[in-house]
């Protein structure tokens, strides 16, 4: 048990060092599924949003957070979910963004396909499947170093 | 529909006809896992199946919601028999060749985009909610349906038959979609207005079809019965795989 209760800031931190079950590299405040973090008396309430309807790690994202928490010696949490703004990839934070392509995960591009290969950095690319190894992924080729590659797509 | 139709009787049964869809397209889509021509196509389809599952945990956990009688949403998936369940006949229609199952999906697709739109605005915000979700997935799904349907319309001369004859078998099933009966009556003014539904289904499915060089067919007879529980014989035979282990072994988790 804690000595004094965390602030909320405190929260999104530790809540910034819990990997997404899918995509490691990225943290669950990194992917923006984190909407809202609040103590309500001495519950602390946590509203998250999942990013596809179908998406396995939904149910597992919830189990992360309790175990995390717990770790840190919080053991009152109520974790709920809202659908409403619905997930957006423009959540994604600058350094989810950074990590993800280093990760060799094309980020989300702003013309709704890749910028560069993040392999190699070429600009020459070739869409396989708007559907790729998650439901947030789409199946990528880089003409220039002929390496296939995960892209996040734009929701 | 035996019970009277109040309001709230009238959302459960528009909820579960939406999800019941969802569902019976879901599973149909997921025979293919496994199957497909190629590992791009076989991994599409395999999403596309859990986006549509994943819709259907929404809208039967809401219905379930609505209906009060402590029924989940997995109580609804598989415990309910044929005469219970309020599909579109399209969705039931078994998979056929790839061609006819992407047919399928582009007739069904782009009802399914529009209808999502119209219930963005519904004034329960739960409805609404999926709604919005939902619409976003929806969009890759008949993206990618459309492109197919144009390849393979507009392709050999064996995938062009193919395809003229999937649209010529699931064309009685489309004009289910745009009809309506009491439960739209009852949530009126709120409900997809069937008119608009239509226009902005022709407004995707004629130039798609014209594109892969594919005839409208002339025949005006449609099928319905799907959203009052009259199904066709394909569905038993669904119901009979997916719900397996749950009437084998009730209660089963893993």
């Amino acid at each position: 048990m804690v000595a004094t209760i965390p602030r909320v800031a405190q929260v999104w931190d530790w809540l910034d060092e819990v990997p997404d079950p899918e995509i490691p590299v990225i943290s669950l405040r990194d992917l923006g599924v984190i909407r809202d973090v609040r103590w309500e008396g001495d519950i602390l309430s946590i509203t998250i949003t999942p990013t596809y309807s179908g998406c396995p790690a939904t149910s597992l994202i919830t189990l992360d957070i309790h175990s995390a928490l717990a770790d840190r010696g919080v053991d009152k949490v109520r974790v709920m979910q809202q659908l409403s703004p619905a997930w957006t990839t423009d959540w994604l934070s600058d350094k989810g963004r950074a990590r993800l392509e280093r990760y060799g995960i094309a980020p989300p591009g702003q013309a709704g396909g890749p910028d560069r290969c993040p392999h190699c950095g070429s600009d020459k690319l070739e869409r396989i499947s708007q559907f790729g190894s998650t439901p947030c992924k789409a199946a990528w080729r880089c003409m220039g170093c002929l390496e296939p590659f995960d892209y996040f797509k734009c929701i | 529909m035996a019970q009277i139709l109040n309001r709230d009787t009238a959302l459960f049964h528009f909820l579960t006809r939406i999800g019941d869809s969802t569902l019976i397209l879901g599973h149909r889509v997921s025979e293919w896992c496994g199957h497909s021509p190629m590992l791009e196509e076989d991994i599409a389809l395999a999403n596309t199946a859990l986006d549509l599952i994943g819709h259907t945990r929404m809208w039967l956990g809401l219905a379930a919601e609505v209906e009060g009688k402590g029924r989940s949403a997995d109580d609804l998936a598989f415990l309910r028999d044929s005469m219970d369940f309020t599909n579109l006949l399209l969705v039931e229609q078994p998979n056929g060749d790839f061609g006819q199952t992407m047919m399928r999906q582009l007739l069904f697709d782009a009802w399914h985009l529009p209808y999502l739109n119209a219930l963005k605005s519904f004034p329960d915000p739960r409805v609404a909610g999926i709604a919005e979700k939902a619409t976003k997935e929806v969009a890759y799904h008949v993206d990618r349906a459309a492109d197919l349907v144009v390849r393979l319309g507009d392709g050999t001369h064996e995938s062009h038959t193919r395809m003229q004859a999937a649209l010529d078998e699931l064309w009685p099933c489309v004009g289910e979609m745009f009809s309506t009966d009491e439960v739209d009556a009852m949530l009126a003014p709120d409900a997809p207005k069937p008119d608009r539904i239509r226009d902005a289904w022709d407004a995707t499915i004629l130039p798609t079809l014209a594109r892969a060089t594919l005839a409208v067919p002339a025949t005006r007879f449609t099928r319905q019965g799907g959203k009052t529980g009259r199904h066709s014989e394909h569905l038993g035979h669904v119901l009979a795989q997916m719900q397996f282990l749950q009437r084998a072994y009730p209660g089963a988790t893993w």
